[in-house]
């Protein structure tokens, strides 16, 4: 099983039916894969905050959601995640692609990576660092942890893990 | 007549029904007006009525209002292309045009200038978009929830608020009753 197909598989076992994203290089293939996976609904959107909208809609509406996105929404989505998933306690996996780590050819990317951390840090947002492509088999527990803690938790996936991943 | 007098007009048949209320006047004002478990009130995060208005209708069968204004519609623009081409049949929006943002002061928003927010609708591929006066909203809602198509309506009224106080419940209480109202209503 390819690392995109396993990401699909841990969503479908604990139950995410609705998926958001903003796409990202590194994130097309999985969200190919999230286009091929009939028990998830993909509405992409245009804007990370206006995503984190849709999630906490689904998730009153029964169905538990999930945003895929690059670590730059992160500035975007900010008072999104404090005035509506964490005030009102919804859970929201977060798989993000995390641009600007060794192997990016961005330079500006580099610009929001050396601030991910610490802002999720701040925000309190439990967070999971990929680098190795194995690291993938921590999801399932990621996933529910989050469902359970009913917070957004972040999985931050980084070029070194895509390149394994994809090799 | 202003927004509370639109909301007003509303509760008649709106009462039962799953709503999503703005930020702001427009949620307090319901609370006020007819506080109800099948409200969701935002209590923070301007612009997203609408989009968690459209999760929650494409993640179950009730119908879903959100009631959104026309400043937050400004703020999120990008819902309307998203709410066009993910239909959901059990989605209307109620877009509450008094060409000000009420909340802070009544300043005036660019639909209270050259901003056409039905056109805009429109040319991001909404289908059933639909303009009316203040007076005539309450038949156009009640219209759409006897209808069986996503609606668009952007009811031009007049910009003014009432003194309501401010939301006392707890989010998560707010968010649990209306998760307890989605499964049951």
């Amino acid at each position: 099983m390819s690392v995109n197909e396993q990401i699909i598989a841990d969503f479908v076992k604990h139950h995410i039916q609705f998926v958001t994203s903003v796409p990202c290089k590194q994130l097309a293939g999985v969200l190919d894969k999230i286009d091929e996976e009939k028990s998830i609904l993909h509405v992409p959107s245009n804007k990370e905050d206006e995503g984190i909208g849709l999630c906490a809609g689904a998730t009153m509406g029964g169905k538990r959601s999930a945003i895929i996105m690059q670590n730059t929404a992160i500035g975007v989505t900010i008072n999104a995640l404090v005035t509506l998933t964490q005030f009102y306690r919804m859970p929201l996996p977060m798989l993000i692609s995390y641009r600007g780590e060794v192997g990016e050819p961005v330079a500006c990317q580099v610009e929001m990576a050396v601030h991910t951390k610490d802002l999720l840090n701040q925000l309190r947002i439990p967070t999971y660092h990929f680098h190795h492509k194995d690291d993938v088999n921590e999801l399932d527990g990621i996933l529910g942890h989050c469902f359970m803690a009913r917070k957004p938790v972040a999985i931050l996936t980084d070029a070194s893990f895509w390149k394994g991943a994809n090799a | 007549m202003i927004r509370s007098d639109v909301l007003k007009t509303l509760v008649p048949f709106i009462s039962d029904k799953l709503v999503v209320t703005n930020i702001g006047l427009p949620s307090q004002e319901m609370h006020l007006i007819d506080d109800q478990p099948t409200n969701f009130y935002m209590l923070g995060t301007m612009g997203l009525a609408s989009s968690i208005g459209l999760g929650l209708a494409l993640s179950q069968d009730k119908k879903v209002l959100a009631i959104d204004g026309d400043g937050s519609v400004l703020m999120n623009f990008g819902t309307l292309p998203t709410i066009a081409n993910n239909p959901a049949s059990n989605f209307i929006l109620l877009i509450v045009d008094n060409g000000s943002y009420g909340s802070t002061g009544d300043q005036v928003t660019y639909t209270g200038k050259k901003t056409d927010l039905a056109q805009v609708a429109r040319a991001c591929g909404c289908e059933n978009v639909i303009e009316c006066s203040a007076e005539e909203t309450a038949d156009v809602v009640k219209a759409a929830f006897e209808g069986d198509q996503m609606t668009i309506i952007i009811s031009k009224c007049e910009s003014g608020n009432i003194p309501v106080p401010v939301i006392q419940h707890d989010p998560v209480m707010i968010k649990e009753r209306f998760m307890k109202a989605v499964q049951e209503a």
